[in-house]
């Protein structure tokens, strides 16, 4: 299903902007294609989403991001990525192309002293840079500078096959690749008015369910890691291989990569493959309340995560951040249910929201989230019946190019999708937005006024992806 | 916390059999390996990962080789926080302009001797990423590449089998391999 598209002038662009920053809507997304902009919203009240194009002839548009700030990087990005002018940002700096010197923004007062670190860091992870202005261990400002892992994606899908952009969306960001390449599915299906059939949007669901506890599992131990309790990492790595292993052996790929495909899914579970999915959830239902107690009981690893980079339920509500971020700080929002999609419509599952919003907040998300998604998983498996798993996708229509975008839930967040197919049956350009870029700029905010030392600690615990915001 | 400890005790270690070593990537490293780095590293290799714009889904997969289950210390393979410590630059992801430099100088920073370990199809000439304007082709066109991991991403087994191999051909007496010097950067 699409949503409402319209095709707006300067003055309806603005007005838009306007009800973003009075809050009546969030913004979804931002992003260009040479000669126009455009720019995805949800109503607050109302939930709906829409979407709205702004053709800017002169590559001049209204700068969303000045009266706006969630949107400030993504017009940076379109600068960069299609030369659209954005009046009235001011911030020059390029974001995701590099090159030349790169002003960081001031800090002023007494014995301030800047810590700069990345884009190699000392673990290991995704290149970027921060950097820290300290009041002796105290944090006065954080600035992230980005786009270390831009590869030009959105260059290469356009003009590409629907095919080799589905390879392209499932490396947007590897932990996300079944989000992302479902996401880039919707849209495709969308835009071509093709229905997945029933066993392929179950095992769909399976996939996606898997990836959101492969990565919760991994990234609670991290987070305790980062607070120096190895034993909870050890722990968490070993349910995490356990859901990798179950993966390969039910679809082929321990990350399950290229397996959603538009039009259904690749491969088809084995004989056994029920059998093993519930022998998994069985296993992790049996282990993970040991470290659920011990997460809860352990006074040295609370110490470090209650009270911790605290975001305000402000800002979430202000940058609409997604998952867990956002849950954590009493956003409820969750894409699976609005604008919701199949088969999460038959499905019971609850979205626990709590107000806190401090590194402990985002850990007990992912342990209830964990829970959820085993829950989800043992209601999907009795209700997959057979049938094909793959819908042949529409030939090439002579009524032109067509458009479709759709919201999909990763473990992060919602990840927006939008394509459009030009009447010879290729992409002609897709975008897909990582939650990441409205998650970013509140690390910057939750880390003020803590020590140096929490950063590692409050970078885990939001995790945001670098890959899948730089490109 | 006690009752976890106390299970893990009794259900002795999870850490499985280690792979053998793989056979094409032992006669890849074996014209890059000389005699006077082996004696001097010994049956031990410090490891510095660096991302040059992957997606990610390889750090996933060497973050699993340090779990309990794959256990890479227990070869004497460690991953430190800088290159000053390094033996071994483990590179992954198609090299992005905007990370040309910080390779570089990663590279750089790295005392000698030393090997390079590209991870992942992109790694080689950019794997799916190749063509972009954003990116480079592959490791190789920075740094000189000692041994290419393939895959997307490649799993913890295939990682480990490379770099046992790695280890070997570094640590093994001076009879097999043909003595070459570092080569320069290009």
């Amino acid at each position: 299903m699409n949503w409402p598209h319209s095709s707006v002038g300067r003055e309806a662009w603005q007005a838009a902007a306007a009800r973003l920053h009075a809050g009546e809507q969030c913004l979804l997304g931002l992003w260009g294609e040479p000669g126009c902009v455009h720019m995805a919203v949800l109503q607050s009240a109302s939930r709906e989403c829409s979407m709205l194009s702004l053709p800017c002839a002169d590559n001049r548009y209204p700068s969303v991001g000045r009266v706006h700030p969630p949107a400030m990087r993504l017009e940076r990005a379109a600068r960069d990525l299609y030369g659209l002018e954005p009046e009235g940002l001011g911030d020059a700096r390029p974001w995701l192309r590099h090159g030349g010197a790169y002003p960081f923004l001031p800090a002023e007062g007494e014995s301030l002293h800047q810590i700069p670190v990345g884009p190699v860091h000392a673990g290991i992870i995704e290149p970027g840079h921060f950097r820290f202005t300290a009041s002796g261990e105290t944090v006065v400002r954080l600035e992230q500078r980005l786009g270390y892992a831009h590869k030009g994606v959105e260059s290469l899908m356009a003009g590409a096959s629907i095919e080799r952009v589905a390879a392209l969306a499932g490396r947007v960001s590897g932990d996300s690749t079944v989000a992302f390449a479902l996401a880039y599915a919707h849209a495709v299906e969308a835009a071509l008015a093709v229905q997945p059939p029933p066993r392929a949007v179950w095992l769909r669901a399976v996939m996606a369910e898997l990836e959101r506890l492969a990565n919760h599992l991994g990234d609670i131990g991290a987070v305790c890691n980062d607070a120096a309790l190895s034993v909870m990492h050890a722990q968490c790595g070993w349910l995490r291989e356990q859901v990798l292993r179950a993966a390969q052996a039910c679809f082929g790929h321990r990350l399950m990569m290229d397996r959603v495909i538009p039009g259904g899914v690749l491969s088809d579970l084995p004989a056994d493959g029920e059998q093993m999915l519930s022998a998994l959830v069985g296993f992790i239902r049996k282990q993970f309340p040991d470290l659920v107690e011990v997460y809860d009981n352990t006074a040295s690893l609370k110490d470090r995560t209650v009270g911790t980079g605290i975001l305000s339920s402000a800002l979430a509500q202000q940058f609409a951040a997604g998952g867990f971020v956002g849950r954590a700080s009493g956003r409820h929002f969750d894409a699976r249910r609005t604008p919701g999609y199949a088969p999460y419509d038959r499905l019971p599952f609850e979205i626990p929201v709590v107000q806190a919003g401090d590194v402990n907040a985002r850990v007990w998300i992912r342990i209830r989230e964990v829970e959820q998604s085993l829950a989800l998983i043992e209601s999907i498996l009795p209700q997959i019946a057979p049938g094909p798993i793959h819908a042949p996708l529409a030939a090439p229509s002579a009524a032109g190019a067509r458009e479709g975008i759709a919201l999909v839930e990763g473990f992060r967040g919602d990840i927006l999708a939008w394509v459009r197919i030009g009447a010879d049956g290729a992409v002609a350009r897709c975008h897909l937005r990582d939650p990441s870029w409205f998650q970013w700029p509140l690390l910057e905010a939750a880390i003020e006024g803590n020590i140096v030392a929490d950063f590692p600690l409050c970078n885990k615990s939001f995790n945001c992806s670098y890959s899948g915001h730089d490109l | 916390m006690r009752r976890l400890l106390l299970k893990n005790l009794v259900q002795g270690p999870l850490t499985e059999a280690a792979p053998a070593p793989d056979d094409a990537a032992i006669a890849e490293l074996a014209s890059h390996v000389n005699q006077r780095a082996r004696r001097r590293l010994g049956r031990t290799l410090a490891i510095r990962e660096v991302d040059a714009g992957s997606c990610n889904g390889c750090e996933l997969e060497i973050h699993a080789l340090a779990n309990v289950l794959y256990d890479l210390e227990r070869f004497g393979l460690r991953f430190v926080a800088s290159p000053r410590h390094a033996d071994v630059l483990l590179v992954t992801g198609p090299v992005t302009r905007n990370m040309r430099e910080a390779l570089d100088r990663t590279y750089r920073a790295t005392p000698d001797p030393k090997w390079v370990v590209a991870v992942g199809d992109c790694a080689r000439n950019g794997g799916i990423f190749a063509g972009s304007d954003a990116c480079l082709a592959g490791v190789s066109a920075v740094v000189p590449v000692d041994l290419h991991i393939p895959g997307c991403p490649p799993s913890p087994i295939e990682m480990l089998q490379g770099l046992l191999a790695l280890l070997d051909s570094v640590s093994a007496d001076a009879t097999r391999a043909p003595i070459s010097t570092r080569r320069e950067k290009p």
